[in-house]
């Protein structure tokens, strides 16, 4: 082994003087610019200045940078630790929701409850409760089916526990915390959010089976028009042309089918997180929701007023289903014509009640 | 008081995920639970950088704002924590949330997510005895005097934890150091770059 080496060295080496001086040259000139170089390097770090030093450090983040960051952007080779994330750095949209959600709605949301509430008392305290004109005649017409009255109260219970437990959980703590205590108010929100997440669905179906069996009666007609030009002969003698449903009833049923749907939408969209919709998704389902739910609360306070309160001769007929042929004659004229040779007596309306006539169907021209 | 915070200096950051394995082993964090998160920006590219992130413990916390049963409060030393007693899971804090701090255990029907699980800054959470505490919220490293484990174990101390005046001095030594000039008070071209008292509000 010793040998083989010891014979390849020379060969590869250049033979002669000449070659040493080659070499010995090359040496001096590599000196020379390692001189030359160092002084040249030296001089360049003395005349480093920040800018320059920025600019060619390995890249700073610009601000620009923080700006798509802030805007909530993500490009193609965004990656997250995180397992199963799909969100992006910062949640942009998080503070509008916040401000539209603590600044406009709640308050104009309690707003326009109180406004309601305010505007139906003081109506009741100045022009008062709706009498019948002419008294009954004690012949009775069958307006609602039993169905239908099952139905109606069962929407009206789930609407009306859906809306205070939709209240607690927007108003709730700043009035029963400081009230009750944390104990009382934990086990207060935590079922209101139960009730209202297992309670939704089950209105939002019923809603929709309410509004279709109804829809033959609610829409609009000409008269209808009329009925509001008048504001519905709620003020005063006058009575104003109505059909089996009158102008504000149709309103409240085309509220419902619009809004009532829009907020029973969002509300599956809030209530099944398990679909893996997005942060944002579920912001504006929220704020639609709320606004809905929250509009549809306060008009609703005015169907309950009119059904109950107002008017003489309303309640009886979602709850005994039958209503006495003044009260059709005066609020509801158009459909009393059709029906007028559908009353029955009392006597008569007694004894189906305790007979088997099965069931009745509401009057309805034949 | 000390206004505690977090900062990550997204220049230092390595994307090792130290932070995020130090977090889960410090607070043993639910399964599927990951209370801090490195986020890679451009990954790949030329100008690829990475940050940590969790709870910001923000000054006007959205969580805060939000929740409907008010079960956040601010400790003393500016720390954002929650009640999971009082918490029903609507979710609100994390559609408010800037950084996607909040987590919950399930995304089930009905709304069902569990009880709202964030970072606590190492600092436990509202219970009766130490074992509850920690069953809930994990550690509480703040009361023994330390600071969040993911912060001390950062291997480039790219994620700086403590009170919000150290931290940026931190900071703003190693801006300085970096070259920035206006000795990293502003990028106003109007500062010297010596003064390091210049005041951007005062003209000239």
């Amino acid at each position: 082994m010793t040998t083989l080496t010891m014979t390849k060295v020379p060969s590869r080496a250049p033979s002669g003087t000449a070659s040493w001086l080659q070499r010995g040259w090359r040496l001096c000139l590599m000196l020379v610019l390692l001189v030359a170089s160092l002084g040249v390097t030296h001089m360049a770090v003395a005349q480093a200045d920040p800018d320059r030093e920025m600019t060619t450090a390995a890249p700073g983040i610009t601000a620009d940078q923080w700006r798509q960051v802030r805007s909530g952007e993500t490009g193609p080779n965004y990656r997250d630790s995180r397992h199963e994330s799909n969100y992006n750095l910062i949640n942009a949209s998080g503070e509008t929701w916040r401000i539209l959600r603590n600044r406009w709605v709640s308050p104009f949301g309690l707003i326009a409850i109180g406004g309601m509430a305010a505007m139906i008392a003081l109506f009741y305290f100045i022009v008062g409760r709706k009498y019948l004109e002419e008294p009954r005649t004690g012949r009775k017409l069958l307006r609602w089916s039993l169905l239908m009255r099952a139905l109606h109260w069962t929407v009206a219970t789930l609407f009306i526990t859906l809306a205070l437990t939709g209240l607690n959980l927007l108003l709730g703590k700043f009035v029963f915390r400081t009230l009750f205590g944390d104990a009382v108010w934990g086990w207060m929100v935590a079922a209101s959010k139960v009730l209202h997440n297992y309670l939704g669905p089950i209105f939002g179906v019923l809603l929709v089976i309410m509004l279709i069996s109804l829809i033959k009666e609610n829409i609009p007609k000409k008269h209808d028009w009329v009925w509001f030009k008048k504001g519905g002969g709620m003020i005063g003698k006058g009575h104003v042309d109505a059909g089996f449903c009158n102008g504000g009833e149709k309103a409240w049923y085309w509220l419902l089918a619009s809004v009532g749907i829009l907020v029973v939408a969002s509300g599956f969209v809030l209530d099944f997180p398990n679909f893996d919709q997005g942060r944002d998704t579920m912001q504006w389902a929220n704020i639609i929701h709320a606004v809905g739910a929250l509009g549809l609360t306060a008009v609703s306070l005015g169907h309950i007023y009119i059904g109950t309160l107002g008017t003489e001769g309303a309640l009886e007929g979602m709850t005994t289903g039958y209503v006495d042929e003044t009260w059709a004659k005066e609020h509801h004229n158009l459909w009393y014509e059709e029906v007028k040779d559908q009353t029955i007596s009392e006597e008569e309306l007694a004894a189906r009640k305790a007979g088997d006539s099965g069931t009745p169907s509401p009057a309805k021209p034949s | 008081m000390a206004q505690m915070k977090f900062m990550c200096d997204a220049e230092r950051c390595i994307e090792c995920n130290g932070c995020v394995t130090a977090c889960k082993n410090a607070n043993d964090v639910e399964w599927g639970i990951q209370r801090r998160r490195v986020v890679t920006l451009n990954d790949g590219e030329a100008d690829e950088m990475s940050i940590s992130v969790a709870c910001m413990h923000c000054d006007d916390a959205p969580c805060m704002a939000v929740c409907p049963t008010d079960c956040f409060y601010k400790t003393d030393d500016g720390i954002v924590l929650h009640d999971k007693d009082l918490c029903i899971g609507c979710g609100y804090c994390l559609y408010a949330c800037p950084f996607g701090a909040p987590q919950f255990p399930q995304q089930d029907a009905f709304g069902e997510r569990g009880k709202m699980d964030k970072c606590t800054f190492c600092a436990g959470g509202p219970a009766e005895t130490k074992e509850e505490e920690y069953q809930k919220y994990g550690s509480n490293r703040i009361a023994e005097g330390k600071l969040p484990l993911c912060a001390e174990m950062c291997s480039t101390k790219a994620l700086l934890a403590g009170d919000a005046q150290d931290v940026a001095d931190i900071f703003r030594q190693r801006v300085v150091h970096r070259g920035h000039k206006d000795g990293a008070w502003s990028n106003n071209p109007q500062a010297s770059t010596d003064n390091l008292a210049y005041d951007a509000a005062r003209k000239g």
